[in-house]
């Protein structure tokens, strides 16, 4: 009688989910062996562990870990964001660095910076602070005006300009206020320690086990309102929680990275055509993909002019602005906007 | 059985049904009939909970409504709403999410809950369309997704809010007699819809909301014999009988 499979989840999906963590790994590796002074993959391991030649040690262990395990989480923290903000606003032009949340949660580092600069630990609650402040602005101007995918977007401009001339404004009267990041508007990750991320690394951690815990709601919260009530969901709380979770996320990541842009637009949409909608396949790609692609951008800002060095944030931008273009110019034509 | 004593509901303080009591008992189709803004959205919203009220009591098998939580709602009601987005899933995934309410937490669907996606999928006349992603789906396919992902969630009463919008004649026929087969089986289900002689002929009972207040209600019977439908909403409908009974039309 049952001519009907039990199921319909493609394997394709999990081979997809293994070779994007194989590529995170890989991009991973060698972002520790590449550089200004390549060092041979052989010699990482017993660099990490302490023995070896001294210089390498001090490479690998001081400058290329701590900036390799921050484009890890930077990048995965930040494209879960983005997937969970697009999910929950229901809007694919949505991304933490678009609509605000990041530009929110630099405000909230800015003041940190400015009113206890010892207390580098604080430095992701004030970015967590400020990134929820913006996500709930732009969710609340999206319920009142009923607002379309395009004005939403807009909407999150506006937003983003306004934390970012507070920022400017701190940073103005406390000129040391962002002493701490090498770059912060565009975004870079040089010369950060171990003990500058572990603040982050705590807040990331939880919210990702928490973000993949609740991928089953997600699942029928993105059936709209209405169906995922009466379906039994309790559609506002978990809509508050999971945009509160993507702000933790991003908001950390901007605690130590400063305002990297479009790794939240641009790897959710592309998980989103490599492994389908399905929530927790698509949150666990963009964990992946995102670490990947940031790791991948990091090193091309290293490499393209060596010596010298670009912020990752330019290359970022640099590729994810024309990507945004072109999901504009391709929707616009579309019922989608 | 949902029952609705006395219900007042709208948006930012507007009412839009005006003390309302209706029953939507089982083992019959209830054909919800009004103009355009009359409230019949708002109504059925209400009755769910999905709206908050302003006024009256809503009853969910004797138990007010507030009372029960969302999920011990979702296994008393299932709802189509008339606003249908189509999320890029396979069908099989959507009729599987109306297992939700019967999924406590992690939400691990259990061989009962894919054996009831299936027999939803065919009764519905879907089966065929279930590995195909929703974005892929015609009109009329959709629709027949929903009902099946309604139908999953095996509650007692089905509210569907324009089943029939969007939807060719032959379409339209199926889904009243989805309806019909339905209520044979012992469920209330109540269908908001605009076409008056599909109405007519499909449903049992019928309730006319005018301005957002009840006009009447009845047997279909004696809603045609009231007037109270030629003077809602503007129109003469007469009737003809044939040999499969009475035949609606406008005079």
């Amino acid at each position: 009688m049952s001519s009907l499979p039990t199921s319909y989840i493609p394997r394709r999906k999990g081979r997809a989910l293994a070779g994007l963590g194989a590529l995170a790994l890989l991009c991973a590796l060698l972002s520790l062996c590449l550089g200004a002074v390549p060092v041979p993959p052989g010699d990482i391991l017993p660099a990490l562990l302490g023995r070896g030649e001294d210089s390498a040690v001090q490479i690998v262990r001081y400058a290329r870990l701590p900036r390799t395990c921050a484009c890890l989480l930077a990048g995965s923290a930040l494209a879960v964001s983005g997937a969970v903000i697009q999910g929950v606003l229901g809007n694919p032009l949505a991304a933490p660095n678009i609509i605000g949340v990041s530009s929110g949660a630099g405000l909230g580092a800015a003041v940190c910076g400015a009113l206890a600069p010892a207390m580098a630990a604080a430095v992701p609650a004030a970015a967590f602070a400020g990134a929820l402040a913006a996500v709930l602005l732009v969710l609340f101007i999206g319920e009142r005006t009923g607002a379309s995918r395009l004005t939403l977007v807009l909407a999150g401009v506006a937003v983003s300009g306004m934390f970012g001339a507070c920022t400017d404004a701190v940073v103005a009267l406390v000129p040391d206020a962002l002493a701490g990041w090498s770059d912060f508007r565009t975004g870079g990750l040089a010369n950060l320690s171990m003990a500058r991320i572990a603040p982050a690394f705590w807040t990331i951690l939880p919210a990702l086990a928490l973000v993949f815990a609740l991928a089953g709601e997600m699942d029928v919260l993105l059936l709209g309102a209405d169906t995922a009530q009466s379906l039994g969901l309790r559609y506002k709380p978990l809509r508050l929680l999971l945009l509160a979770l993507a702000a933790a996320l991003a908001g950390a990541a901007v605690s130590f990275s400063g305002l990297i842009g479009f790794v939240g637009l641009i790897v959710p949409h592309i998980m989103r055509r490599l492994v389908g909608e399905d929530s927790l396949p698509l949150l666990a790609g963009c964990a992946l993909g995102g670490a990947a692609c940031l790791t991948l951008c990091d090193l091309l800002a290293r490499l393209l002019f060596a010596p010298y060095e670009l912020p990752v944030g330019i290359v970022l931008s640099l590729a994810g602005g024309p990507f945004f273009l072109w999901l504009l110019l391709r929707r616009r034509g579309g019922r989608a906007l | 059985m949902i029952q609705l004593r006395d219900l007042s509901a709208g948006y930012g303080g507007r009412d839009v049904v005006h003390g309302v009591t209706l029953d939507f008992p089982p083992g019959r189709v209830l054909a919800l009939l009004g103009p355009n803004g009359c409230g019949k959205s708002t109504l059925l919203r209400a009755a769910l909970g999905l709206l908050p009220r302003s006024g009256g009591q809503v009853l969910l098998d004797g138990a007010p409504l507030e009372s029960l939580s969302p999920r011990r709602r979702a296994l008393m009601a299932a709802y189509l709403p008339q606003s249908r987005p189509t999320p890029n899933i396979t069908a099989y995934k959507m009729v599987l999410h109306g297992r939700f309410p019967h999924l406590s937490y992690p939400r691990r669907c259990r061989r009962e809950d894919y054996e009831a996606a299936d027999r939803a999928l065919r009764w519905a006349d879907a089966a065929d369309v279930a590995p195909r992603p929703m974005g892929e789906l015609s009109g009329g396919q959709r629709q027949k997704v929903y009902l099946a992902m309604a139908l999953a969630q095996q509650a007692p009463t089905l509210l569907m809010d324009e089943p029939t919008t969007f939807l060719d004649v032959g379409h339209q026929l199926e889904v009243m007699a989805a309806a019909r087969r339905l209520a044979q089986e012992g469920r209330a289900v109540v269908m908001a819809v605009h076409d008056l002689p599909l109405a007519m002929r499909g449903a049992d009972d019928i309730a006319l909301l005018d301005g957002g207040r009840l006009a009447a209600w009845g047997t279909a019977e004696e809603v045609y014999a009231s007037g109270a439908l030629d003077r809602a909403f503007g129109v003469a409908l007469r009737r003809v009988a044939t040999q499969s009974g009475w035949q609606y039309y406008y005079g």
